[in-house]
């Protein structure tokens, strides 16, 4: 922790990060609509004081500490456990920032963006408060308030600013997650009553939660609910598909945000409600949820290959990154756990430079047909290095985050299973190939005619370009601090599930 | 830190910093990239000699460093300095011939557009493979292992808009990556049973472990040959030597630097650091030398039809990687490490070398060539003196290392690997004439290529040069009796055994090599022996040295007939049966509210119906299952 922090323990930090997308939102009500300009700022300027906030917020977290920090704790409906319970710990202030780094870079890459600008922005920011909200809370009513938040406005986001079959995919996405959502709140109903069974405490406190011993049967009957629940969220095969579809529906913007942070919140909800306080549950069903993260990798991978659609490639190559994640959260050890988190981070932030990519060559050429265009780097130098940093990204370069957090999970994974581990990574090869087929195709080769007067990127997007791929970068090459931050938070879970 | 230390990580990073340089500022300037990535290697070079001269003295020290780079829970990750003999003369051979291929590049890229580009490359090249010859460490290895590939894509599809190039460059990637997925297959079995990652470290828990058993004799064999995998991927050693040939489709000054004498060479170089657990398995050993000299032998095969000169030169260089695996999998340490220090000066020569004729004639084509000695009688020159020095005639650096391997084949005692090096040693000689021969000796047979020809600039010219004085004199390191030579130098083990010099194998690899060279000599410059004849009495061995043995088109066949047929299947299944079950459900929802719809008639007898059939339903099932609850509907006791 850095001394000079130290003041953010003097105020409700939390509150104020994810109320400032809030305020965002309220201050739009008073904005003319036509007026795009001061709509954009009055979007982007508390969102980004909100990143920087979340970076402090970061470095404020004293990791020899470990634990909740910058706990704000309110008696509400107190009688029926629902308090406003806010606190984060390593795994938190990872997640936040990780959102941090998306809202700034998904608005400054939806800058152009013409029809109902104020709307898009209102609808965009109220996710984002639900997205910090989830992070933040240790009340699972307030967690599932806030998750609900998250999820909602993206059937808006899709049906009216998406492109292609957009009422179909907001449709099927919405309902996909609903169904998640109602795992969820029987799940966590599940939790709020046999926790008062057992020690008449009727709360939704998560720390209280987490105390109890709970009985084998309700763990192998809860877990499965809790992690299909959140599993579906992060794409968990086989309740992967409206990813792909939601995705080439999407805005710019909202693939950025739900690719970068909601698959996020899924997982995370996976780790610590699902795997954290059902852990009798959790080694039950490991079998079953391993095989299943495998195919995630695999398939994914491999499904990816088949793709003409650059939208479709990258969600499918988001199961398997995913894949990724889940596979590290079921080998049950820290050091697993630890790259699972770090991909989480690593996953979001480059799957949100892949949307933002891909919105932005989609905006000139006019095609996501990856045999439609050939030679694409003549034109835009500067996307073609931002394109091909991120491909390499994908598949596992070292020097950027990628690496070093798929590295952590297979050697994490490897400890426990060692065969399967290896399967895993056999996704480095396959994602070697089409994400550089992907580049080839698109990138280089000779200029497609009619591609002559295609304009690289501009400012603004290349600050949005620019801020993703910095994080990618320094983490990649000095990963000490934030390894220390999360490793240090998913200890306890490691040890509840009896190993290291 | 000790000096040699600092100087020992600065070495990578001044080339690092010339990357980021050029990519930040310099690359408008064309001269000030150039200028810059020079700079820095001769600066890296400098300290590179320095390095060497530490391990000059009687007794060096290894001097080595550990910085925290990350650490969870247990598991430390570094990045780390390991200076120690190897290390030294790794530094030489890689921070030399770059700074020559850079300033040789200074005239070769000449008004290419994207001349900074190339040097902020090339650069970035220099730093990851410095990186890996400074590590201590698997993970640090693999880390530069990587990048070094990701230097060589960015290389190959140099010219990105060439569909081959770009084409190239992802198959080498990919290529070497499968072998890559062993690398880091075998470093996670054998970091995980040592619980350490360091070289030193986990070198003396394989020697104790491997004796008392401690890890199962399978499981570090296995663990070893994976590790192979990965040095075989870079290496171009069978079957991940695809890459390589397509790989000159990049500039010609990379060809030399990176895929002749510095990046290919790691795979040996990597099984060289880690000799101490690979020589622990007898098994591993045997696979790797018998790999060697499988390569060694097909790629010498394949060179001896090739037209394009790059190509073959390429399958020289494979060969040549395969004579260094072989000799190391047959525990000839030393005899590797200086085939590889020997090699890389000759081998990069000859690249330059071509590149020079390239750069005169527009054509890769041997066979549009041919008398161009009169016109570029330097390139002509030094050509001449790598030819013979890989062909291993005396005095020349080749003649040094490619004795002392076979001798180490003959001390090891394998006939069919002694024989089999012997007569690709003989190929070898052949090919590299037959290569001389077609290009400056003889008539012209394009005249308008030939009219266009010209001797290269001085800035091309004099690296040739230099790189000709060090490929005839660098095998002299090894001249018996002198108190300090590569076997004192560089040896594995507590004790220098270099193989000591044999006169009976000088000579016969001597009469071998010339009678290549004469072979040569009759068929392509007196024409005694017409090469038609010879073709047409060759039948279809002709036709599949010339197509590579097939090689290539089998894989392309697995990948489109395996790979992308079971992705197709993918994404059938995917959109029709998981996301089919999708819809189904959203479909069957919707027919069933069409259907219960209708019970809603809205008569207030239906509704009391159902309410009554409900209570039915609900008090049978507490008679079935819970009789004593009856009695809250009043029910008798």
């Amino acid at each position: 922790m850095i001394e000079a922090l130290s003041f953010l323990n003097e105020i409700p930090i939390l509150t104020i990060i994810y109320c400032l997308p809030l305020l965002s939102v309220l201050l739009l009500l008073f904005v003319p609509g036509d007026n795009h300009r001061l709509v954009r700022l009055t979007a982007l300027i508390p969102s980004t004081i909100a990143f920087i906030l979340s970076i402090l917020l970061f470095f404020a977290y004293d990791y020899n500490t470990g634990g909740l920090q910058f706990v704000e704790r309110h008696e509400w409906a107190a009688t029926i456990g629902i308090n406003y319970f806010m606190g984060v710990s390593g795994i938190n202030v990872t997640l936040v920032l990780l959102t941090g780094i998306i809202i700034v870079a998904g608005i400054l890459a939806s800058w152009e963006i013409t029809y109902r600008p104020k709307e898009f922005f209102m609808l965009l920011l109220t996710l984002t408060t639900g997205v910090f909200g989830v992070f933040m809370t240790y009340n699972l009513f307030l967690f599932f308030l806030f998750y609900e938040i998250a999820v909602l406005p993206m059937y808006l986001l899709i049906g009216i600013w998406g492109t292609g079959d957009r009422e179909y995919s907001a449709m099927k996405l919405t309902l996909y997650l609903m169904v998640g959502s109602a795992l969820i709140l029987a799940g966590i109903l599940g939790l709020f009553f046999a926790c008062g069974a057992a020690t008449g405490i009727y709360t939704f406190d998560f720390d209280v939660l987490e105390q109890v011993k709970y009985g084998i049967t309700f763990q192998k009957a809860f877990f499965p609910i809790l992690f299909v629940g959140f599993g579906i969220l992060a794409a968990l095969w086989p309740f992967h598909t409206w990813s792909p579809d939601g995705h080439a529906s999407a805005p710019t913007a909202v693939s950025m945000l739900h690719a970068g942070v909601l698959m996020k919140l899924g997982a995370y909800g996976c780790l610590v409600i699902a795997v954290w306080l059902l852990p009798e549950g959790a080694k039950f069903w490991l079998p079953v949820v391993l095989i299943l993260t495998l195919v995630n990798i695999v398939y994914g991978s491999i499904g990816a290959v088949a793709q003409k659609d650059l939208k479709y490639i990258v969600a499918y190559s988001s199961v398997s990154h995913m894949g990724i994640v889940l596979f590290g959260i079921a080998a049950e050890n820290s050091i697993a756990l630890s790259g699972a988190v770090l991909q989480m981070f690593s996953h979001g932030i480059m799957t949100g430079l892949f949307f933002g990519l891909v919105g932005m060559v989609y905006g000139r050429t006019h095609t996501r047909d990856i045999s439609k265009m050939s030679g694409l780097a003549k034109k835009m130098p500067v996307l073609a290095v931002f394109f091909v940093m991120t491909c390499l990204c994908s598949l596992g370069l070292p020097g950027m985050s990628g690496f070093v957090a798929e590295i952590t999970v297979f050697v994490g994974g490897f400890m426990k299973y060692p065969v399967l581990t290896i399967i895993a990574a056999t996704s480095i090869v396959v994602t070697a190939f089409y994400v550089l087929r992907l580049v080839q195709r698109s990138f280089f080769g000779p200029l497609k005619e009619g591609f002559e007067s295609l304009k690289d990127a501009n400012k603004i997007e290349y600050a949005a370009l620019f801020i993703l791929m910095f994080f990618i970068i320094v983490v990649g090459i000095y990963p000490f601090h934030i390894m220390k931050v999360i490793h240090g938070s998913v200890l306890p879970i490691a040890l509840k599930l009896g190993g290291m | 830190m000790n000096q040699y230390l600092t100087a020992g990580l600065l070495i990578p990073v001044l080339p690092l910093a010339a990357f980021v340089i050029i990519s930040a500022f310099a690359g408008r300037y064309k001269m000030a990239s150039a200028l810059t990535a020079i700079t820095a290697m001769a600066g890296s070079f400098l300290l590179a000699l320095y390095v060497l001269s530490s391990q000059l003295a009687p007794h060096p020290a290894a001097y080595e460093l550990s910085l925290p780079w990350m650490h969870i829970g247990d598991v430390r990750m570094d990045i780390g300095i390991l200076i120690n003999p190897l290390t030294s003369i790794m530094l030489i051979v890689v921070t030399s011939i770059s700074l020559l291929v850079l300033i040789y590049s200074v005239g070769y890229m000449k008004g290419d557009e994207s001349f900074s580009r190339f040097f902020g490359f090339i650069s970035l090249f220099s730093f990851s493979m410095l990186g890996i010859v400074i590590s201590n460490n698997l993970i640090q290895l693999y880390i530069f292992w990587e990048l070094v590939g990701l230097s060589s894509y960015l290389l190959i599809g140099f010219w990105y808009q060439k569909p081959e190039a770009s084409a190239a460059a992802k198959k080498a990637f990919v290529v070497t990556r499968f072998g890559d997925l062993g690398f880091l297959a075998g470093i996670l079995i054998l970091g995980f049973n040592a619980g350490t990652f360091n070289f030193l470290e986990m070198e003396a828990w394989a020697r104790t472990a491997v004796s008392v058993g401690a890890i199962s004799a399978v499981l570090f064999t296995a663990a070893v040959i994976c590790l192979f995998s990965g040095a075989a991927g870079k290496s171009g050693q069978f079957p991940f030597h695809v890459w390589l040939p397509d790989a000159m489709e990049g500039p010609t000054p990379v060809s030399a630097l990176i895929h002749a004498a510095t990046m290919v060479a790691a795979g040996v170089f990597m099984v060289a650091r880690l000799f101490g657990i690979f020589s622990l398995s007898p098994e591993a050993m045997m696979v790797i030398a018998y790999i060697g000299c499988f390569t060694a032998l097909l790629a010498a095969l394949i060179a001896l039809t090739q037209e394009d000169i790059k190509r073959v030169l390429a399958y020289s260089t494979l060969s040549q990687l395969g004579f260094m695996m072989l000799a190391l999998g047959a525990g000839g340490y030393t005899a590797g490490m200086f085939h590889l220090f020997t090699h890389a000066f000759f081998k990069a020569l000859l690249f330059l070398g071509a590149g020079s004729v390239i750069h005169a004639v527009h054509t890769n084509n041997i066979w549009n060539m041919g008398g161009l000695h009169k016109k570029m009688p330097v390139t002509s020159i030094t050509f001449l003196v790598a030819a013979l020095a890989i062909s291993g005639i005396f005095p020349l650096a080749g003649f040094w290392s490619k004795d002392e391997i076979l001798t180490v084949l003959l001390d090891s005692g394998n006939k069919p690997l002694y024989y089999t090096a012997s007569f690709t040693a003989f190929l070898t000689a052949f090919y590299m004439f037959r290569l001389y021969l077609l290009t400056f000796a003889g008539k012209p047979r394009d005249e308008r290529a030939y009219a266009h020809a010209h001797e290269s600039p001085a800035v091309m010219t004099v690296p040739l040069i230099i790189l000709a004085v060090l490929s005839v004199s660098a095998g002299w390191v090894a001249i018996p009796g002198m108190e300090k030579n590569i076997g004192t130098f560089l040896y594995f083990g507590e004790h220098p055994h270099g193989a000591p010099f044999n006169m009976g194998v000088a000579v016969k690899s001597s009469v071998i090599a010339l009678s290549g060279i004469g072979l040569a000599l009759i068929m392509y410059l007196f024409g005694v022996l017409k090469p038609d004849a010879v073709r047409k009495a060759a039948g279809p061995l002709y036709g599949l040295s010339k197509n590579k043995f097939y090689i290539d088109e089998i894989y392309l066949f697995v990948i489109k007939a395996v790979f992308l047929r079971l992705a197709e299947i993918i994404k059938w299944f995917d959109r029709h049966v998981v996301d089919g079950a999708v819809n189904l459900s959203a479909f069957i929802t919707r027919w069933l509210g069409v259907k219960l719809r209708l019970s809603i008639t809205g008569r207030v007898q239906d509704y009391a119906l159902f309410i009554f059939c409900g209570v039915i339903v609900v008090i049978a099932a507490f008679a079935v299952y819970d009789p004593e609850a009856l009695k809250m509907f009043g029910g008798r006791q």
